[in-house]
C-alpha cells in the first residue's frame, strides 16, 4: 500500500478542507516513534461526506484529530476555507473551531456526568456570548435531532440511551452551525438497529445545516452507505480514494478486496469467506519498508519492499498506492508468493 | 466436589440433547422493581450444533448465557425453570458444583478480551490454571498442552507467547488467548458471547473462522451471542431471535433468512447497512427502544414497534406459532410474509398509523434506571 502523493487532490472552487502530506508522530521512549499518520493527503468539498475507513491502528482518528489539531501536528499542511490551520497560536486555532466540530465515538464518556443536557448543549453558545439566545437555539438544536427539549434539557446523561446519548453530541457539534464536523466512528458503539436511526439522523443533518463531514469508521458497509468519497487507510497511509460505488464495485487495491471480503453478509446460502486477511496489523514503531501493506499482502512482490507506491489514477476519479493493483493494466506478478506473515505484536 | 457429569460422549444419552433449557426465568430485583431479563426461554442443543442468539442490547441473551453458566450475580436474581445438560439438572447446582462444570463441561468466550484476561498473569498461567485444576495435570504437561492450544488458536511463536502478558498481544491475538483459556480442558458446549464487537472487520473474520473450525474439530455444541444478523448467517446451524427476554422467533439459519416471519427479525435485517445499496441510501431504521422490562407492555412486546400492528397486539400477547418449516417458531398475529401480515400492514399504512423511523424519539426519554417506561405509547 500505501502510498504518499498527491495526485488525488482536485483544484476546485469549492474545496473546504485540504489536507496535505499530513504527518503526525508520537515519541515512544529511547527515541523511537509511533508513526501514527505518514504523508495523507485528500480534500473534501463543500456539502460532500468524505469517508475514511480501515482498521483500528491505521491512524484514521489520529488523522481526525490532527485535523482539529487535537494532536500535535509533525509536517504537512491543513488548509480549512484557504487558510494553513497548522501554524495558527492556539487562540486563532480557538477562533476557528465554532466552524470545525468533532463527534466523538463514545457518546456516553462524552458528556460530562453532572450537567444537565441543556447545560452541556449550550455551552459552545455560552462561551461565545450568545447566552441570550441560547434557550431557543438549544430547543431548535434539540427537537432537530429528535429529542424533546421540554423533557431532555433538565436530565443528565445517564437517563438517556447511548443512540440518545449519540444525539445529544450531535446537537452540541450542530449548535455553532459548524461548516465542517469530523464524526470519528460515531456509530461503532451502537447497536445495528440504532447504527441505522443515527445514520440517517446524520444525513438529515447535513442537508438541514448544509454541512461538510468526514466521516472515520471501521466498517465498510456503514462508510458506504454516508460517504460521496471514500479514503481507504492503512498504517498511516492512504491506499485508494474512490467513490463509494466505484470502489464497491472494483476494490483495485488488495487491501480495500480484503476488508470488502471480511464484511459479513446477512445471508446464510453465503459460504463466509476463508481468505480473510492474515495476521495483525504490523507495529507503527518500525512500520515495512516499501509498501506498507506489503507483510499481509497476498500480491506482494519484490519491488513492494523496496520502492513505495505512490498514488495513481487508475480510472476517472478513482485512485491508488499499489504497484499491482487489481484493476488496471498492471497484471499480478508472476510467481510472486505471500510473504509469510508472523504476529509482529 | 459432589456431583460429576459425564457427559454423553459414548452416546449412551442419545435421546437427549446435550443442552436442554425448559421455561428459563431470570429475574433481577432492583429498588425499581423486578426486571424480567429473561422471561420464559425454552430450546434444545444437540452436540455438533451452532445455535446462534440475536438481539439488541437489553433483550436478554447475555443474561441468558450467563444464567445457563450460573454466572449471575450472588444476590437479588431470581432464575427458575430447569437447565438440563446431558440430562442431569443442573439448575439447582451451588457454586462449588457448578465449578466442576466450568472447563471441562461448559466454558465461555467473553466480548472484551481487553478486559477478561488479568493482566498481571502471564499468558500461560492464565491457560494452565484451569488444566492444573480440572485435569490434575503437571506443570510441564500443562504447559506442553498450552503451547498447542495456542498453536490451534494460530497464534506464532506459541512458546514465546506463554511468558507474555496480555499487554503485548493486540486485540485479535488476545482474544485467541481467550478461546484457548476456553477450549483448554475440552468443553462439550461452548458460549461466545459477542466474541468479536470489540474487533475490527478483518479480525473479526479470523475469529469466526477459528471458532467455526474449533467447533467442527471438537465437536462442540456452541451458542453464539451476537447484535449483528451479518455475523451468525453463515456460521449458526439455528438461530434465536431474543426480544424483551424472550425468543421470539426460532429457526434453521437458512429458513430464517429466507422465510422469516417475526416483523422484529424483519426490522432488524433491514436496518444493517448493505454494500450492495447505492451510497446514500435510507436505512430502514427500528424506531423507538426496545421496552422497559420491569413493566412490559401487555401484549406483544414489540407491538409499539412493529409495523404490522393491530389492535389485537396490543391486548393479546402471540404465542409461540410453529412454522411451515420443521423447528420454525414465531410469536406474531400478523407474520411478515402471509396474507394476514400484508393485510395488516396494507391496513396500517392506509390509515397512516405506521410508527414513523426517527419521528419517533421525539419526546422519549428514559426516566431513571427503568429504561423506556412511557416511550412507546407515543409513537402510536
Amino acid at each position: 500500500m500505501a502510498g504518499s502523493g498527491t495526485a488525488h487532490l482536485r483544484d476546485r472552487d469549492d474545496i473546504v478542507l485540504r489536507v496535505e502530506d499530513l504527518t503526525v508522530e508520537f515519541p515512544a521512549g529511547r527515541g523511537r516513534k509511533v508513526h501514527a499518520v505518514s504523508g495523507v493527503s485528500f480534500d473534501v468539498a463543500r456539502g460532500e461526506t468524505l469517508g475514511i475507513v480501515g482498521e483500528s491502528g491505521c491512524g484514521k482518528s489520529t488523522t481526525g484529530k490532527a485535523i482539529m489539531r487535537l494532536v500535535p501536528v509533525a509536517g504537512g499542511t491543513v488548509t480549512f476555507d484557504g487558510k494553513d490551520i497548522t501554524s495558527l497560536s492556539s487562540s486563532e486555532m480557538r477562533r476557528l473551531r465554532p466552524d470545525l466540530q468533532m463527534i466523538f465515538q463514545d457518546p456516553v464518556s462524552s458528556i460530562n456526568p453532572r450537567r444537565r443536557i441543556g447545560d452541556v448543549v449550550a455551552e459552545p453558545l455560552d462561551i461565545w456570548g450568545r447566552r441570550e439566545e441560547a434557550d431557543a437555539v438549544v430547543d431548535r438544536v434539540l427537537d432537530d435531532v429528535g429529542l424533546d427539549p421540554a423533557v431532555a434539557r433538565t436530565k443528565r446523561r445517564h437517563e438517556f440511551s447511548g443512540g440518545q446519548c449519540q444525539r445529544i453530541c450531535i446537537a452540541r457539534a450542530l449548535v455553532l452551525d459548524p461548516d465542517v464536523i469530523i464524526c470519528d466512528e460515531p456509530v461503532s458503539a451502537l447497536d445495528v438497529s440504532v447504527q441505522a436511526q443515527i445514520l440517517n439522523l446524520l444525513e438529515d443533518m447535513k442537508e438541514r445545516y448544509g454541512l461538510t463531514l468526514v466521516f472515520i469508521a471501521h466498517d465498510l458497509a456503514v462508510v458506504k452507505n454516508v460517504s460521496d468519497r471514500v479514503a481507504v487507510m492503512y498504517l498511516g497511509k492512504i491506499c485508494e480514494i474512490a467513490s463509494p460505488d466505484e470502489l464497491y464495485h472494483r476494490p483495485s487495491h488488495p487491501y480495500t478486496a480484503a476488508l470488502l471480503s471480511a464484511i459479513p453478509l446477512p445471508d446464510p446460502t453465503v459460504v463466509p469467506d476463508t481468505v480473510a486477511l492474515p495476521g495483525d496489523l504490523p507495529s507503527p514503531l518500525d512500520p515495512p519498508s516499501g509498501c506498507r501493506f506489503r507483510t499481509r499482502c497476498p500480491r506482494a512482490a519484490d519491488r513492494c519492499t523496496t520502492e513505495e507506491p505512490t498514488v495513481r489514477e487508475i480510472a476517472p476519479d478513482h485512485f491508488v498506492a499499489c504497484h499491482f493493483p487489481l484493476v488496471g493494466e498492471q497484471a499480478p506478478p508472476s510467481g510472486a508468493t505471500p510473504v509469510e506473515v508472523g504476529s509482529r505484536t | 466436589m459432589a456431583r460429576r457429569i459425564i457427559a454423553a460422549a459414548d452416546g449412551a444419552h442419545a435421546d437427549h440433547a446435550l443442552l436442554e433449557v425448559e421455561d428459563l426465568r431470570t429475574h433481577f430485583l432492583t429498588p425499581a422493581g423486578r426486571v424480567r431479563a429473561v422471561d420464559g426461554v425454552s430450546f434444545e442443543l444437540a452436540r455438533g450444533r451452532t445455535l446462534g442468539i440475536v438481539g439488541e442490547s437489553g433483550s436478554g441473551k447475555t443474561v441468558l448465557a450467563r444464567s445457563i453458566m450460573g454466572l449471575l450475580p450472588r444476590s437479588n436474581v431470581q432464575r427458575t425453570g430447569a437447565i438440563r445438560y446431558s440430562g442431569n439438572d443442573i439448575s439447582d447446582y451451588s457454586q462449588a458444583e457448578m465449578r466442576s462444570v466450568w472447563g471441562p463441561e461448559m466454558a465461555m468466550v467473553f466480548q472484551d478480551p481487553m478486559t477478561s484476561l488479568n493482566p498481571v498473569m502471564r499468558i500461560g498461567t492464565q491457560i494452565t490454571e484451569s488444566l492444573r485444576y480440572h485435569l490434575d495435570m503437571s506443570k510441564a504437561e500443562a504447559n506442553e498442552l498450552a503451547v498447542s492450544l495456542l498453536r490451534s488458536v494460530g497464534i506464532p511463536e506459541p512458546d514465546k507467547r506463554l511468558r507474555d502478558y496480555p499487554h503485548q498481544l493486540s486485540g485479535g491475538m488476545r482474544q485467541r488467548v481467550v478461546i484457548a483459556i476456553a477450549l483448554a480442558c475440552g468443553p462439550k458446549l461452548l458460549f461466545a458471547d459477542e466474541p468479536t464487537t470489540a474487533l475490527d472487520v478483518t479480525v473479526q473474520a479470523q475469529i469466526l473462522n477459528l471458532l467455526d473450525t474449533q467447533q467442527r474439530e471438537r465437536f462442540m455444541a456452541m451458542v453464539l451471542v451476537t447484535h449483528d444478523l451479518g455475523v451468525i448467517a453463515g456460521r449458526a446451524h439455528d438461530i434465536a431471535v431474543m426480544y424483551a427476554g424472550r425468543i421470539v422467533e426460532k429457526a434453521s439459519a437458512r429458513t430464517l433468512f429466507s422465510s422469516m416471519r417475526m416483523p422484529y427479525t424483519e426490522a432488524l435485517l433491514e436496518s444493517i447497512p448493505k454494500l450492495e445499496h447505492r451510497s446514500h441510501t435510507r436505512l430502514a431504521s427500528i424506531p423507538g427502544r426496545p421496552p422497559d422490562l420491569i413493566n412490559p407492555p401487555a401484549g406483544c412486546k414489540f407491538a409499539p414497534r412493529c409495523r404490522y400492528v393491530q389492535p389485537r397486539c396490543l391486548e393479546e400477547e402471540p404465542p409461540l406459532t410453529p412454522g411451515v418449516d420443521e423447528g420454525h417458531v414465531y410469536r406474531c398475529f400478523y407474520p411478515v410474509g402471509t396474507e394476514a401480515g400484508r393485510e395488516a400492514l396494507a391496513r396500517n399504512l392506509a390509515e397512516g398509523r405506521v410508527p414513523v423511523a426517527d419521528e419517533v424519539e421525539t419526546g422519549v426519554v428514559v426516566g431513571g434506571p427503568a429504561p423506556g417506561a412511557d416511550l412507546d405509547e407515543g409513537s402510536w
